[in-house]
């Protein structure tokens, strides 16, 4: 078993919130992972990834080759398209679609939407809409891993536990926003499956 | 101690100075190496007062304490990015003939690719240059193994030891299993009292001591089994690496059933006889290294008459930049796996300055107070405020290296520029920017400086700046003029006070400091938090 994640955003959005999740997940259930960071410049607000992978086997490379991604998973409906070229595939790109707008050449919304529609393998939600009617817009990540979950051939379980674990000592509360979140995103991909 | 812990390599390298018995940890933070230096901080030994952890003013000092920590006969380790090696380059070159007492590790955090720098030096270069041994792990478990053994090595020989690593390898984490603690060091002063007098009757007598350690040196990076070698079938090439190339290799290799005989190198220097093994056995070489193409070089020789050796120097593998799983396929006539091409409608996304943050007001200011003249008179300097180089600020006009705001804008008023503006951070300031200062006060010199005062070392995630609460006083210290140090509010309702008094300074013949000061928008979001954390922790 192996997972190629590239996680994508905007430097400041967090997207290391949905790589610990994953990570911690991972790790509870005895499995290797190698996560690249973007740490200095980027996150002023620049592009950001990460890699992350996760495998039943000892993982070489830090950084995941061109094609060989099983997922992209974007906070930023832009920084999705961004990171094609690592894509395997039959890989899947799952975004958010609320635009973080912080340049002035940002490109029209429908151009962009187009071109992950382009994608066939595709999960485009507004997670920030979705948070947002669950009671935080914070838990927008957590939308997005749950919409990603389906794909990470990890079980829901271990996801969900790696949420309170995390969360904890922030209260049961916290705990409850982030995993009604996860659910919502997961709730999202199912339906569109199906 | 059987319990792996997700440690980035930064992490790691902290973690193994902590269990190695450290005594104290020096550093001036700087991408990619500002990780090691913050986990120790924040580590109980650090916080129970048995370690000395924190940020020195800049890499020099940060090294010269660390030497004499050695000095004392403790453990003492010193990071730094690359480039700040060459800000400790004089008493990092210096120690290798005073060599070490207690252990002593220096740790050079290199960026090739440059994705938080100016340049891509190769740290290695360095570590030759000074004659010491050098350190490279491959990976994060390697990067901690390495810190036991360098500082054994460091006490046993006698010298410091350089540990190279690189941007990857510093922000990627993976699991890391810990060796047991072993107590710090007594102090224990060097036997021989005058090995740390460089005075040229000693420095020559160490100098030799250091020329005639090379042998060893060698026969550890033979027996240490940081270098490797594994045989292949196919002898038509023998692939060596170094670093972290080691993995990409491994990564275009699932089954790990490489046809070719391997050298990985983690050690230097490189010990002749395992590459005169693998020279010796296989039609062509191809090499593999992160950063310049150090060992390529040397082993292609000034006239390339050998064995066909490719890698950076004959186009096998691009000249500049990081290597990637890719960049390595391409080198072995494996398949380019590169997926869909990125869509034209995808722009670039460049840092910016955070909302709110207080260097958007001060060169609002100062872009309009100069106005009025031509362009190109800012000198700007290393940190956030660099990013004033882009739209919509377009507001300065070079950035070198610390503390060269100051004494460049001296050189362009010296040469008749006026007004010539000099724009530095308070941390970059207390860095390297001071020295340049008392030099355009002993001069007069024609210049407007502006110290940018968000009260931290903002990039690199808001470190204590030795800046602070002393710049008056370090200004004052020098000799600017009082009635020429002026501290504003770079805030927006402050833009037509501060906007008049820069175009007042800007027509002063002589030394002018202003000093917009305002904290941080990142640490004071921070501090809000923590004391809200306080207040409802105390209720």
């Amino acid at each position: 078993m192996k997972r190629d994640i590239i996680l994508a955003g905007v430097g400041g959005q967090g997207i290391l919130s949905i790589a610990t999740t994953i990570g911690t997940a991972a790790l509870n259930v005895g499995l290797h992972l190698k996560q690249a960071e973007v740490h200095g410049m980027s996150q002023r607000g620049g592009d950001v990834s990460s890699n992350l992978r996760i495998a039943d086997h000892e993982i070489a490379s830090d950084l995941i080759p061109y094609g060989k991604a099983d997922l992209i998973i974007s906070v930023e409906p832009m920084e999705s398209l961004r990171y094609l070229p690592f894509l395997s595939p039959d890989g899947w790109l799952i975004t958010n679609t609320k635009p973080f707008v912080n340049i002035t050449n940002y490109p029209e919304m429908g151009k962009l939407m187009a071109e992950i529609e382009k994608i066939s393998n595709h999960i485009a939600l507004d997670a920030d809409e979705i948070a947002k009617k669950l009671g935080s817009v914070r838990s927008a990540n957590m939308v997005i891993l749950g919409a990603a979950s389906p794909f990470l051939e990890m079980n829901y379980s271990d996801l969900q536990d790696a949420i309170r674990h995390i969360f904890e000592q922030k209260g049961v509360e916290i705990v409850k926003i982030n995993l009604d979140a996860l659910q919502a995103g997961r709730d999202f991909t199912e339906a569109h499956m199906n | 101690m059987d319990q792996k812990l997700m440690l980035l390599g930064d992490e790691a390298i902290a973690q193994a100075a902590i269990d190695a018995g450290i005594s104290g940890i020096y550093a001036y933070p700087g991408t990619p190496s500002t990780e090691i230096t913050e986990y120790v901080i924040q580590s109980v030994e650090a916080k129970s007062g048995q370690i000395r952890a924190g940020w020195s003013t800049n890499e020099k000092t940060a090294m010269e304490s660390a030497l004499g920590m050695s000095y004392a006969g403790k453990r003492a380790m010193v990071c730094m990015k690359h480039v700040g090696l060459n800000v400790a380059a004089d008493p990092f070159m210096n120690s290798a003939i005073t060599g070490a007492n207690g252990g002593l590790i220096v740790v050079s955090a290199d960026d090739p690719s440059m994705h938080s720098s100016q340049n891509e030096q190769d740290s290695r270069v360095f570590g030759q240059f000074a004659m010491l041994p050098i350190l490279e792990p491959t990976n994060q478990q390697d990067a901690y193994d390495m810190v036991h053994f360098g500082f054994d090595m460091s006490e046993k020989l006698g010298v410091p030891v350089l540990m190279r690593i690189t941007t990857r390898l510093a922000h990627s984490r993976a699991g890391v299993m810990r060796k047991p603690q072993r107590p710090q060091n007594e102090i224990h002063l060097p036997d021989d009292h005058r090995q740390f007098i460089l005075l040229p009757a000693n420095a020559r007598r160490q100098y030799k001591s250091l020329l005639h350690k090379q042998d060893e040196f060698e026969k550890y990076s033979f027996n240490s089994g940081f270098n490797v070698f594994t045989d292949g079938e196919n002898k038509s090439l023998g692939i060596i690496t170094t670093g972290i190339a080691y993995n990409y290799l491994l990564e275009n290799y699932p089954e790990r059933n490489i046809p070719f005989p391997v050298l990985k190198i983690g050690q230097y220097p490189v010990p002749h006889s395992m590459v005169a093994a693998i020279y010796g056995s296989c039609d062509e070489l191809l090499i593999l290294e992160e950063g310049y193409p150090i060992v390529e070089e040397s082993i292609r020789g000034f006239l390339n008459n050998g064995k066909t050796v490719h890698g950076r120097l004959d186009g096998s593998v691009p000249r500049d930049g990081e290597l990637n799983p890719n960049i390595v396929a391409v080198a072995l006539g494996l398949e380019d796996t590169r997926g869909k091409d990125i869509p034209s409608i995808v722009v670039s996304r460049p840092p910016s300055l955070c909302k709110g943050c207080p260097h958007i007001y001060s060169y609002n200011a100062l872009n309009q107070a100069l106005a009025e003249f031509s362009k190109g008179r800012v000198f700007s300097d290393i940190g956030c405020y660099t990013l004033g180089a882009l739209d919509p600020f377009d507001a300065i006009n070079t950035c070198v290296d610390m503390g060269a705001s100051i004494t460049m804008a001296k050189g362009a008023a010296d040469a008749g520029l006026h007004p010539a503006v000099a724009v530095i951070g308070d941390s970059t300031f207390t860095h390297s920017g001071i020295t340049g200062l008392i030099d355009c006060v002993k001069d007069k010199s024609k210049i407007m400086l502006m110290i940018l005062d968000n009260e931290t070392t903002a990039m690199t995630g808001g470190q204590d700046s030795s800046a602070f609460g002393r710049i008056e006083d370090i200004c004052l210290g020098v000799g600017v003029n009082k009635d020429h140090i002026i501290i504003l509010d770079p805030s927006p309702k402050f833009h037509d006070v501060n906007l008049a008094i820069l175009k007042q300074e800007l027509d002063y013949e002589g030394v002018s400091v202003i000093i917009p000061r305002r904290e941080c928008i990142q640490t004071s979001i921070r501090h809000h938090k923590e004391l809200k954390k306080i207040e409802i922790m105390a209720s």
